[in-house]
């Protein structure tokens, strides 16, 4: 039992440790009930021992019901494709817990957010500046995501403060929220000495619009839409890992042909994206032709998903327990025969990056992101695959990734380079995926789903293009959303831009944050 | 640079080479558009883009309409860079609060004459975030906006029509 396994590693760390319950749902969540002084003990037991960064650390108003709030934070355990899951309570009285966040640095951000939404402090974190609430647009003491919540109060406005490097000629250039290009809104603070980059502070939430709040109280078939919304080039993932856990409440069964057309639609996001990134960094170093041309392969894609699906953006396309698009033999044709040139094209686009010297110059140990670091920092997906951090969970959670012998992309050298190469490798790797599961699908098979919806709550997961896309939800009585809280990987990752940038100059930032190539709506919810 | 020579020679013109079945619309809404522009704007006609809370399809669809297939400027619309180099303000996304005043000011850096085209349903009235606690409503309660493009997103070419009927009315 997979349970007892993980309490007694626990227990060799703390032999005093004593959960209040401990219960294993759905088979691949180990929830873990403890006492709030033993918490932050536990979490860094699990931090150690699985080894996981955190993955999601959120709050629960139940106040009104049962008097307290309730702070769960979700780890990973890839070894046995299991999320291990602790909650404690915390009286109404008192809101507050003690950080994790000197001990690990990825539960950092969480507990800001905790703060801003909830008014629950916690004790400790050297930071407590507000992340999306700007200080600028919103005063203080108001607690959007808390129940209770019914507009603002009081007026005082205040500002925020940068960090600040001091020293001989150490001077700051200040960048947006409005950039140069076609791109979402976020302010860059560069500290700069001479050429060199010694600091950057990011400073996002621009794009905040309450989606966590506009969530609750919504029925399903409208909290699938608004799931789309979240990032733009992510809907696919997001409606997925958000259907995912809604299936996972309702015991809805998926039938096998949804399963392995969530497979391709999964993986044609990933293709478009990917081709449009690798554009995106040829751009950035001046290399038009090739940016060109992967903007046709991309555009080629979004064509092909329009055709398969009815939507550019794979929007309107899952559904609990069945996938609203169906591909038969005229589309699954047009798939493959799509397949076929972009691959030929896709081949000729990596043979010009990689034969012009220039190019490769510029992509080369620039931006480097240590391991060590990303692991710090708790970066994941492909920003984390291209430090050497092997993380994806469509090799550690997937049957049907299991059954295509899905080989993951990695790389060491954390650079630019690094980060094109794992998108290079994961698009070819898509093609493959793809075809694989296309061999799969079946004629006629198909199952309408009433799903039964009822109380419950469950973590729903997908591996977008960038990482892992978490969604945890929990229904009322009447099937109602009651707590949505979602984890784009541009949470975990964009901390990690800043330490990548260091040394490097700001015209190779436009360079190193496209490498990225972060989420701001995905990250400011 | 052999690559990219053998690409250029193979690829011949993007739009006729690849299978995509484009309407043969684009072409004649494309010079019809050039001919106003260059009429009506002396002879271009410049955009600037701000995102005020847009989920990022539509900003991937502008960039889409900029892409070597709809080739947006081959009609003599550009994007640019600066407020202070635009005619016209493209807006996407539901208003979020932290976007208010960037908003403002990048209208307000504009040099006139000038006009305000928002891109998008949630542009037009929040779309799926309207009531949001952190939404400040429709573009049109903060600035004169003079054409809506809808969609979520709006294509390409839904992007460049919407905007061929706009300068034909001759409404701004």
């Amino acid at each position: 039992m997979d349970c007892s396994e993980i309490i007694s590693r626990i227990k060799k760390k703390l032999p005093d440790f004593n959960p209040i319950s401990i219960s294993q749902n759905y088979s691949e969540e180990i929830y873990i009930r403890v006492d709030s002084r033993v918490f932050k003990d536990t979490c860094l037991v699990l931090h150690k021992i699985l080894p996981s960064p955190v993955m999601m650390l959120f709050a629960i108003d139940e106040r009104k019901k049962l008097n307290k709030f309730v702070i769960t934070c979700v780890f990973m355990d890839v070894k046995k494709s299991q999320w291990v899951i602790v909650s404690m309570d915390i009286p109404q009285e008192s809101p507050c817990f003690d950080s994790l966040a000197k001990s690990i640095h990825s539960a950092t951000l969480f507990e800001r957010e905790i703060w801003e939404m909830f008014g629950i402090e916690p004790r400790g974190n050297p930071d407590l500046r507000r992340l999306n609430l700007h200080d600028e647009a919103w005063p203080q003491g108001n607690y959007p995501l808390r129940k209770d919540f019914n507009g603002i109060n009081g007026q005082v406005l205040g500002e925020y403060k940068f960090g600040r490097v001091d020293g001989e000629g150490v001077f700051e250039v200040p960048v947006g929220p409005v950039h140069a290009g076609i791109i979402g809104p976020g302010h860059f603070r560069f500290s700069v000495a001479g050429e060199p980059i010694i600091n950057l502070e990011l400073r996002l939430g621009f794009t905040h619009r309450g989606v966590e709040k506009l969530f609750e109280g919504k029925a399903y078939p409208d909290a699938i839409r608004l799931s789309e919304c979240v990032s733009g080039d992510s809907s696919f993932a997001h409606s997925l890992a958000f259907t995912h856990a809604l299936e996972k409440i309702s015991g809805a069964s998926i039938s096998g042909q949804a399963v392995y057309l969530r497979g391709i639609f999964l993986e044609l996001e990933r293709m478009y994206n990917h081709a449009n990134d690798i554009g995106g960094i040829a751009i950035d170093v001046g290399f038009s032709f090739s940016a060109a041309y992967a903007s046709i392969i991309k555009e080629a894609i979004l064509q092909l998903n329009e055709k398969l699906s009815g939507n550019r953006y794979l929007k309107k396309v899952n559904a609990i327990g069945w996938v609203l698009a169906d591909i038969d033999d005229v589309k699954k044709q047009i798939l493959l025969n799509s397949l076929k040139s972009l691959k030929q094209d896709f081949k000729e686009l990596v043979k010009m990056l990689y034969s012009s010297v220039s190019f490769m110059d510029r992509v080369d140990a620039t931006g480097v992101l240590r391991r060590k670091t990303a692991e710090d920092l708790g970066v994941i997906g492909l920003a984390g695959r291209a430090s050497g951090v092997p993380m994806d969970l469509r090799k550690h959670f997937s049957r049907i990734y299991k059954e295509a012998k899905f080989k993951m992309a990695i790389q060491e050298s954390g650079d630019v380079l690094a980060r094109l190469r794992v998108r290079i490798s994961e698009f070819e790797e898509s093609c493959r995926l793809i075809e694989e599961f296309t061999g799969k699908l079946s004629k006629g098979e198909k199952t309408s789903v009433n799903p039964e919806l009822k109380q419950g709550s469950a973590l729903g997961y997908a591996e977008g293009w960038r990482g892992p896309v978490l969604y945890w939800l929990k229904t009322d009585s009447a099937g109602l959303i009651e707590r949505c809280k979602i984890v784009d990987p541009s949470f975990h990752n964009w901390q990690a831009l800043s330490y990548a940038v260091l040394g490097e100059i700001i015209p190779d930032f436009p360079l190193c944050n496209k490498s990225f190539d972060l989420s701001y709506s995905g990250n400011d919810l | 640079m052999i690559h990219i020579l053998k690409n250029r020679i193979l690829k011949g013109v993007v739009t006729k080479h690849i299978q995509l079945g484009l309407p043969k619309e684009i072409e004649t809404t494309g010079l019809e558009l050039k001919s106003l522009i260059q009429k009506r704007f002396g002879r271009s006609l410049h955009i600037r883009e701000v995102d005020t809370g847009s989920c990022g399809a539509c900003e991937s669809e502008i960039i889409s309409a900029n892409n070597p297939i709809y080739d947006l400027q081959r009609f003599g619309i550009s994007f640019v860079a600066s407020p202070r180099h635009a005619d016209a303000l493209l807006v996407t996304g539901a208003v979020s609060k932290n976007m208010l005043t960037a908003l403002k000011r990048t209208y307000e850096a504009m040099p006139e004459p000038k006009f305000v085209v928002t891109c998008g349903d949630c542009a037009l009235d929040g779309g799926l975030f309207k009531g949001s606690y952190y939404v400040e409503g429709a573009v049109k309660d903060i600035l004169p906006v003079a054409l809506h493009i809808p969609g979520c997103p709006p294509s390409p070419l839904s992007i460049i029509q919407t905007l061929l009927e706009f300068l034909r009315r001759g409404a701004f």
